[in-house]
Formats: structure tokens, sequence, C-alpha cells
């Protein structure tokens, strides 16, 4: 097996909370390494207590287990601390196609200010906060003026 | 358990304890988004406390030769073993009360965090970056809660004045520093919290202006009896730990 192809096989490994993002659209893969027999893999948590770590874990595991791959380390690492910076293009737009407004561009450098640029839904722009956290630690909530939904804000961080 | 150590395990009691009085707000909060607001926060606090036990617990492994596991530390040691300062401890109260202290303690760790990035002790470097993006938005949340509250109606401003009597006494000890914060300063491990005390009392007093509240009063120290930073804690922890530790004590050694 080469890097390539245990990448591959990790981009059927998806967020347990938004399963519509793999591990590597997320930005939380950060290394694969591959010698003889043996994987090493280095993730990222998003958020210090983010309750995943461990089912994205064990779902590693599962997908490499299905192609007979079995030694393998899983390790984990806090800095460079994650970004959502590091989601990919694709990513994004998948989020925005699911109905979570995608995190705003350039917006980490505005420390918490950032707000989502259009509704998700119906792509209004005038759109407003209902909460600073939604259902999950990276998310927040807001509420469309034109088409009225509520929709989760992947926050910048 | 050698003085670095106590200092790790210090900020982990701090996190893990106020993230325990913070999830007693789950199914509790006053509307369902601040109640999950309030989880998340106590979600991101027991993960930092998590980090900070696992080191702690490596450290002391490696030290001592007996394995402690992160467990062992958050569920196995009585209240005297405890190093969070009193603020952390205190009963959640009212709306008011929580919302205050959540403010005070943010801003600390937030100006905290900012200094630990340059530990000279890489794994509490990384700890501190990681956490430092979470904190600053707790300190957004609660200082936004506070000037609503306390410029809000007559009832919300005399809650959070309440919740000053009750909170303002236990300051002074955030600042007075123990043994493990002059070895953990010495040694380029940590800092000494007098380092961060003006820009403690700036920020917060920023915010209370805005909240028309009465500023606090920088410098004027009076040592408090309690201190739990050093093991003397009040009648409040006991209880606190009695439910959190409940099920480990009950079913040792089990886990997930």
């Amino acid at each position: 097996m080469t890097k390539e192809q245990i990448i591959n096989i990790l981009s059927e490994v998806n967020d347990p909370e938004i399963p519509v993002l793999s591990i590597a659209d997320l930005g939380i893969l950060r290394n694969v390494e591959v010698s003889d027999e043996h994987i090493s893999i280095l993730i990222t948590p998003t958020y210090s207590g983010c309750p995943a770590m461990e089912t994205i874990q064990e779902d590693i595991r599962f997908a490499l287990a299905k192609h007979g791959l079995e030694n393998v380390e899983i390790k984990q690492s806090l800095s460079p601390a994650w970004t959502t910076d590091w989601m990919s293009e694709a990513g994004k737009q998948k989020l925005q196609a699911y109905g979570i407004a995608a995190p705003a561009a350039n917006g980490c450098s505005l420390q918490g200010d950032d707000q989502p640029e259009s509704c998700p839904h119906c792509h209004s722009k005038k759109i407003e906060q209902i909460s600073r956290f939604g259902s999950t630690a990276c998310k927040a909530l807001y509420r469309c003026l034109e088409c009225h939904e509520p929709f989760d804000y992947f926050k910048c961080h | 358990m050698d003085l670095i150590s106590a200092y790790i395990v210090h900020q982990a009691d701090d996190a893990l304890i106020l993230g325990h009085r913070n999830s007693e707000w789950t199914g509790h909060g006053p509307i369902l988004e601040q109640d999950i607001a309030l989880s998340n926060i106590a979600l991101d606090q027991i993960g930092q406390a998590r980090n900070f036990y696992q080191l702690a617990a490596t450290r002391i492994t490696e030290l001592s030769g007996d394995p402690v596991t992160e467990d062992d530390l958050a569920y196995l040691r009585d209240v005297p073993d405890f190093r969070n300062c009193i603020l952390v401890e205190l009963p959640k109260g009212d709306w008011g009360q929580t919302i205050l202290r959540q403010f005070y303690f943010s801003i600390y760790q937030y100006l905290l965090y900012l200094e630990l990035q340059q530990s000279q002790l890489p794994e509490i470097a990384a700890i501190a970056e990681k956490s430092i993006k979470e904190t600053r938005y707790h300190v957004k949340w609660s200082s936004e809660w506070v000037i609503r509250l306390g410029d809000g109606t007559e009832e919300s401003h005399s809650r959070l004045i309440d919740a000053m009597y009750i909170l303002n006494p236990c300051i002074a000890e955030l600042f007075i520093p123990s043994d493990y914060e002059y070895e953990a300063a010495g040694s380029g491990v940590g800092i000494l919290p007098e380092a961060i005390e003006m820009a403690w009392f700036e920020q917060v007093n920023k915010v209370l202006m805005s909240a028309t509240l009465p500023v606090l009063k920088a410098g004027k120290k009076t040592i408090p009896i309690l201190s739990g930073k050093n093991g003397v804690h009040s009648e409040h922890l006991g209880h606190l730990l009695a439910e959190m530790q409940f099920l480990q004590r009950t079913y040792p050694g089990n886990s997930w």
C-alpha cells in the first residue's frame, strides 16, 4: 500500500457529527506515514473537548481493517492548533449543500466576530445571530431574515 | 508530586471544577440556546482539563515509577489534594452568578494561556495554543452576558450586584502565587499570576463599565483564609467531588 492509497481509504472516514465531511475535508487528518507493514496516522482535534475523537479513531481503524490493514498507529497532536483555514474548498461546498454555512473566508483574523456570508438555504445576506453556540462546539446558530429558516454556522476557529 | 506537576495539575483542576459546575446547568438553562452554550463551554473546559491531566499523569509516572492515569487524578484524589482556586468551586448560584464567575475566570484563563504559549515545556505551550481560541470565545460570550444583565433590567442588575458580593472576595486568590507557581515561573514553564494582574483588572473593568456595574479596585489584597490553590478548600468542593467521583469510587477502575 502506498501513502496515496491509504489517504484514499481514509477519504471514506467521515466526521461522526457532520457526516458529509471526511476527516481530510475537515483538516483534522494531519499526516500519514507508511513504512513496510506499519501505518502511522496523525490527527488533531477541532476543539479540546471534541467528543468525536475516539469514534474517529475507531472509524479509521475499521476503514483500514476492511482492507486488511491492522498494523496501525494513531497519534494525536495539539500543535499547530487546528483551524477552519485547513478546511478544504470541497469541504466548504459540501457543508453549504448540507445546510450548514461554511466558515467565512479569512474570518479567523476576526477572532470570534466573524459571521456567515449568506443563508445556506436561500443565499440571502440578511441574517442574524441567534446564539454564539449551536448543536456542537464548532457551530453557532443563525437565522435567515428572508426565508426565516434557522441554520448552523461553522464558526471560524 | 513535584512542583511542576503540581502546577500542571492546578491548571487541570481549575478547568475541570469549573467545567463540572457549568455542566450542572445542562438541562436546566434559562433558555435552550444558553443551556447549550454553557454545556459547550463546560465541554471545552473539561477537554482542556484532560489535556493537562494527561500531561501531568505522564510526568508523574515517569518521575515516580508508579503508573498514574488521568482518571486517577480527576476521580481518585480527595479535597485537600485539589489545587483549584475557590472561585471555581463555589456553587453555580443563579444565572447572574454563573455568568459573572465565567467572565472573571475566562479573562484570567485567556491572559494565562496567552503567556503559557511561550512555556519552556512544549506540551504546555501546545495545550495553551489549542485552548486559547476556545477561551477567547468564552470571554466574548460571558462579556456580552455581563453587559446584557448589568445594563438590563433593575432585577438583572441587582442580581449581578449580589453576585459581585459573593464572588469578588475570591479574586485576590487568583493573583497570590503558590509555591508551584514560583517554581514554574522560575524555570520558564509557567508564570507568576502577578504578571497578568493589571491586564485582568483593566479588561474586567472595561466590561463592568459598559455593564453600568461598579468597577473593581486593583491591588487591594486581603489575604483570604481559604486557599484552594494550596488545598484549603471551602465546604463546597467535597459535595462536588461526591457527585463527580461517584462512579469511579463505586466501581473502581471502570472505563468507557
